[in-house]
């Protein structure tokens, strides 16, 4: 079975959730505490939602200093497989591994609620099982999730394809940037998740994890997943990582 | 330390002639009940410590008589009260932990930092026993919303209790957020969380085996919080004292969350031999109370303390009020694996101290000895006062069930559109949707969450099993200012009722007895009376009280709150399969009212709305009813007879109907016959009474099933349509259509949407929050 | 060695999104405050450096300041010497 690492900061609060979620999609979770030099052997990492370290000072910073996150920056620039989930999102974001940032959520309160996200492409290790599933719904539970990246780097990021998820309305149709329910935190363009320009390091705000049972409300999250565990199974094998990055990258 | 040093922590408003004892919030007659089992006079350390720890908060010095009379045992209990949360088991080798407390007083005076540390309290009261806390109910009473008092305190403590929780990554899966103008000066705020153990982790709150070190370990000790016990929760509140600022506790709840792991760490790695949190009292209460638990004694060096700020006087060490803290109790052999726990989770810990079999907590500094107080005196033998219960002179009592009544059938405005007057229900404050305070929780971390906030009962899944945990909270106060028996009962059966409606099985309650000042006998009273409706509805319906929590002098220059009882109740479903949810689920299926209306206005939602004051009393409470009507549901969903089941409580009949179309997104035809008034029938809160849904060819089972119970049930209805359609039928339904000379208001006739519409503007727009929505 | 104490003030970037600036400012009205524009919420930090002389710790303040205290995509600082 392909292992998957799930980070563990002081403070992460979604790392039991996550691990749970890696076994549902099929792989073989590992706790990575947050002291751990190397990655355990995982094909791939995901950094859980949580309160790291507090998410004192601005969340994300800290842990961005951690050092799984050194282990977690190499294994990226070897092109391994990272998704960064909530607070996970905004460490990677902290850490320039995904580009922008994400500010206070507009309307300044905590927001923990479900919403409807959908996918941009279904070609790249984090959506390639989702199939014709849309919109996805799945909870948020965050404070600090307003997507932010200036005008050239958003044209650039749609351009590209980096946009992974976008907010939508629960029929789909496209939400605007402010005033819309449907965009919880106001974010750029109703950004929910972007890569990286190589296609191996994702992050997004809302929660698949809470999202992989019926009973729990909806199954929509457990397909990205899933997605993320095949593509670390692919990338495991030999030169599949090259292959993986060749298909993520238009 | 000189009397000087003491008085501005602790009494800050104390002039300098009072003598010390009172300023620590002791009567003369405590201070002679001290010299009695000291066989000598305190010193003034001793008596900071038997001042915090014989205030109300934690000796219950007013209550314990009433409390001893209520029912304790019952099927499955592993814990009751005395025992740090009460803890039942769920089979399958696990326990639930559960229990409500109050944080009244720090959130009226700091409402955000105040109302945070009563999250981080009652959640260390439930992992202390080695349960990892799975949910979190909040109850908060507050004034009225117009009053901009009443947003500033609503807006802090809804920021406060969820900048806390959602930290520590517990969900917060229901609650209630109730107005009335009884609590413009004194909001309560209680908190009831939940945990899971497997039964072989289960730890006391013990010391047990002189020679064991007691270990310090979590935040260090600061002055935080010093004299919140004895002085904030004991005095009766001057308005907006901003001296009493500083006795705040400041939480954080980023150490709490280190707390949580390190704690059930070292309980399943089997290195601790009991462990207690540090709340009200501090290291006093922590230390005094595992000792009396296990019949030893404990010595402490007040310089092994871990301190946050230089020059702390040996009282402020003792009773320090500083979050975030737990002592443990350690065999000297596994204190290395311990303290590699903690520094694992980045927790400062200490030795500070170890057990004797002397039966005294002995507080040295160095070499002196600076006190020396028996355990128990702290703690089980700390005084106990008979207080004097006087019931007000005028009174209404509820009416016997049978007694005649006269009914009040006014609608608000004689002759108008009972549609209407549901509308204005559903937007009003107490019954509008609770969505916009819900939604600044985390309701869905640990990914258990089956039903979260906002429609009835939470549903919370038992990971590994096909069980799930049913919790709910209630508190009847509006009828318990009339009646305290009545409120206390109503309150039980209504808490029960929401989990019972489920399918789930009640297994116990806690509650919190949120009452004024009981040296005043109208207020004891007001107590006592619903202690006892608490136990006859408790013994009623064959339930354990295993703990909770009692909070009183809640009074301020405004007057005294509403007494209100507070009760928490959670129950177990076997097969979460098998849940029933309130929502009308199927075009087609029949609507089934079970029970009888009775009469009585007094107390409703609807008499506040309409702004009567009605006088014919609340409507009674048959507890025989209310058991049997429980019974049926739950075998009814047992046998998969429900599509849906909705109890009638706030708002009567047509709320009740409407909350289970709204949520269902689904219109209904009825026809409800008349039996007292169209008021009554309609917006009457008397208990005992569901509307449930069920598939057309279920409906003889569920009246054969209703008739073996002895519940009256009738087929009213079926679902369908979007609207929601009520026709009035019988002698009674007329009376304001007459009037007006049109048939239009003897029939409810209001599109869905429109009721959605209401009951989900209401709580924003009463708030001012209507722009963010 | 020198002890030197600096201040980092991290404010919003000009053009950034600032929701916590914007609402002091809805606020102002129900102080009756009139007249008062451009408000920006950020956060000061105050630190001690041991240095041998003060542009050796200014340059360590500098890199934190631009490492961890502040956010370049998002944020600004200034440092000044407060002791």
């Amino acid at each position: 079975m392909t292992r998957i690492g799930v980070v563990v900061f002081p403070g992460s609060n979604c790392d039991r959730d996550t691990l749970r979620g890696v076994e549902l999609a099929g792989g073989e979770a590992v706790e990575l505490w947050h002291e751990a030099g190397s990655l355990d052997g995982g094909a791939g990492v995901i950094l859980p939602g949580g309160f790291a370290y507090g998410d004192y000072l601005r969340a994300g910073v800290i842990a961005r200093f951690s050092p799984v996150m050194r282990a977690v920056a190499a294994f990226a620039a070897e092109g391994g497989l990272v998704l960064g989930i909530c607070n996970g999102f905004q460490v990677l974001a902290e850490a320039g591994l995904v580009p922008g940032a994400l500010l206070r959520n507009r309307g300044l309160r905590f927001l923990g609620r479900d919403v409807r996200i959908a996918p941009e492409r279904l070609d790249t290790p984090f959506t390639r099982l989702i199939g014709a599933r849309r919109p996805l719904r799945m909870p948020i539970a965050h404070g600090e999730g307003c997507y932010f990246a200036d005008d050239a780097t958003l044209d650039a990021l749609e351009r590209d394809g980096q946009v992974l998820f976008r907010y939508v309305r629960s029929d789909g149709g496209s939400t605007a940037e402010t005033g819309d329910p449907a965009n919880p935190n106001g974010s750029l363009r109703a950004i929910a998740g972007v890569m990286n320009d190589r296609g191996n390091v994702a992050g997004l705000m809302p929660h698949p994890e809470r999202a992989g049972e019926a009973i729990l409300g909806s199954d929509d999250g457990l397909p990205i997943l899933r997605s993320f565990v095949e593509a670390a199974a692919q990338a495991e094998r030999p030169d599949g990582r090259a292959d993986l990055a060749a298909a993520a990258v238009r | 330390m000189t009397v000087g040093e003491l008085e501005p922590q602790a009494a800050p408003t104390a002039a300098t002639a009072v003598p010390l004892h009172r300023a620590l919030g002791l009567t003369d007659d405590e201070l002679d009940a001290i010299r009695d089992r000291l066989g000598r006079d305190p010193n003034e350390l001793e008596l900071a410590m038997f001042g915090v720890m014989w205030s109300e908060h934690c000796s219950y010095k007013s209550s314990k008589p009433l409390l001893k009379t209520l029912p304790t045992r019952g099927e499955g209990v592993v814990a009751g009260p005395g025992e740090t949360a009460g803890v039942i088991s769920i089979g399958d080798g696990l326990a639930v932990a559960f229990k409500i407390e109050s944080h009244n007083h720090p959130s009226a005076v700091e409402p955000n930092q105040g109302a945070a540390p009563g999250v981080g309290g009652i959640l260390r009261d439930i992992f202390t026993m080695g349960a990892r806390p799975v949910a979190v109910l909040d109850a908060r009473r507050f004034g009225d919303p117009a009053e901009p008092r009443t947003r500033h305190l609503v807006d802090g403590v809804v920021r406060g209790v969820g900048g806390y929780g959602n930290c520590v990554g517990v969900p917060t899966v229901g609650g209630e957020l109730v107005f009335d103008s009884s609590y413009g000066g004194n909001p309560l705020v209680n908190v009831m969380a939940i945990g899971l153990l497997e039964q072989r982790f289960l730890t006391r709150a013990a010391a047990p085996g002189p020679g064991n070190l007691a270990v310090l370990f979590g935040s260090a000790t600061g002055r935080a919080g010093i004299g919140g016990a004895s002085v904030l929760a004991s005095a009766t509140f001057a308005d907006d004292d901003p001296s009493k600022r500083p006795s705040v506790q400041v939480g954080d709840p980023f150490a709490e969350k280190l707390l949580i792991e390190a704690s059930l760490e070292l309980i399943e790695r089997g290195l601790v031999e009991g462990l207690q949190d540090l709340g009200a009292a501090g290291i006093t209460c922590a230390t005094s109370e595992t000792a009396d638990r296990a019949g030893t004694g404990i010595e402490i060096d007040l310089e092994a303390v871990p301190r946050r700020e230089p020059d702390m006087e040996p009282f402020e060490v003792m009773v320090s009020e500083s979050q975030e803290r737990m002592l443990a109790i350690v065999r000297p052999e596994r204190y290395a694996d311990v303290a590699a726990v903690c520094e694992r989770w980045g927790l400062p810990c200490a030795v500070i101290g170890r057990v004797t079999a002397d039966g005294d907590v002995t507080v040295r500094e160095g070499g002196r000895e600076l006190a020396r107080i028996p355990a128990a005196a702290l703690t089980s033998d700390a005084i106990v006062h008979h207080r004097l219960a006087a019931p007000p002179e005028r009174r209404r009592l509820a009416p016997a069930p049978g007694a005649p009544v006269v009914a009040s059938d006014q609608l608000p405005e004689r002759g108008m559109d009972p549609g209407a007057v549901l509308l204005a229900l559903l937007g009003s404050p107490n019954l509008a949707s609770r969505r916009a305070v819900y939604e600044q929780y985390d309701s869905t971390v640990q990914a258990s969450t089956v039903a979260g906030p906002g429609r009835g009962a939470a549903v919370i899944r038992v990971r590994g099993t096909s069980k799930a945990l049913v919790a709910a909270t209630d508190a009847n106060a509006p009828v318990g200012a009339v009646d305290p028996w009545l409120g206390a009962a109503l309150s039980v059966a209504e808490a029960t009722r929401n989990v019972a409606i489920t399918g789930a099985r009640p297994l116990g309650v806690t509650n919190c007895l949120n009452f004024g000042d009981p040296t005043r006998p109208e207020a004891f009273w007001l107590l006592s009376e619903a202690v006892r409706g608490l136990g006859d509805a408790c013994r009623a319906l064959g339930l354990p009280v295993t703990g909770g929590n009692v909070s009183l002098y809640n009074e301020s220059p405004l007057g005294a709150i509403l007494p209100t009882p507070e009760i928490g109740v959670v129950g177990l479903l076997d097969d979460v399969a098998t849940l029933v949810g309130p929502a009308f689920r199927a075009e087609g299926d029949a609507i089934l009212l079970v029970g009888e209306a009775a009469p009585g206005l007094a107390g409703s939602e609807y008499a506040r709305v309409a702004g009567l004051a009605p006088e014919d009393g609340p409507p009674a409470l048959d507890l025989e009813r209310e058991r049997a009507l429980q019974a049926f549901v739950r075998e009814a969903a047992r046998r998969r007879l429900l599509a849906s089941a909705q109890d009638v409580s706030g708002g009567g009949f047509a709320v009740a109907l409407a909350e289970a179309a709204i949520w269902g997104g689904r219109g209904v035809h009825v026809r409800l016959a008349v039996v007292s008034s169209p008021a009554v029938d309609l917006f009457g809160e008397s208990p005992s009474r569901l509307v449930i849904s069920a598939r057309p060819h279920d409906v003889p089972h569920l009246s054969a099933l209703a008739a073996e119970h002895e519940i009256p049930i009738e087929v009213i209805g079926t679902v369908g349509g979007d609207r929601l359609l009520v026709d009035l039928a019988g002698a009674g339904a007329t009376g304001a259509a007459e009037e007006r000379g049109s048939r239009v208001a003897d029939s409810i006739d209001v599109p869905v949407a429109d009721l959605r519409h209401a009951w989900e503007q209401g709580l924003p727009r009463a708030l001012g929050w209507s722009q963010e929505a | 060695m020198t002890d030197f104490r600096f201040a980092v003030n991290v404010l919003p970037k000009p053009g950034i999104l600032d929701p916590q600036g914007r609402a002091v400012e809805g606020s102002l009205g129900h102080l009756g405050v009139s007249g008062v524009a451009g408000v920006r919420v950020g956060r000061r930090v105050e630190l001690t450096v041991s240095a041998d002389a003060e542009t050796a710790a200014r340059a360590t303040v500098d890199h934190l300041a631009g490492e961890l205290l502040s956010n370049p995509l998002i944020e600004s600082f200034t440092v000044e010497r407060i002791g």
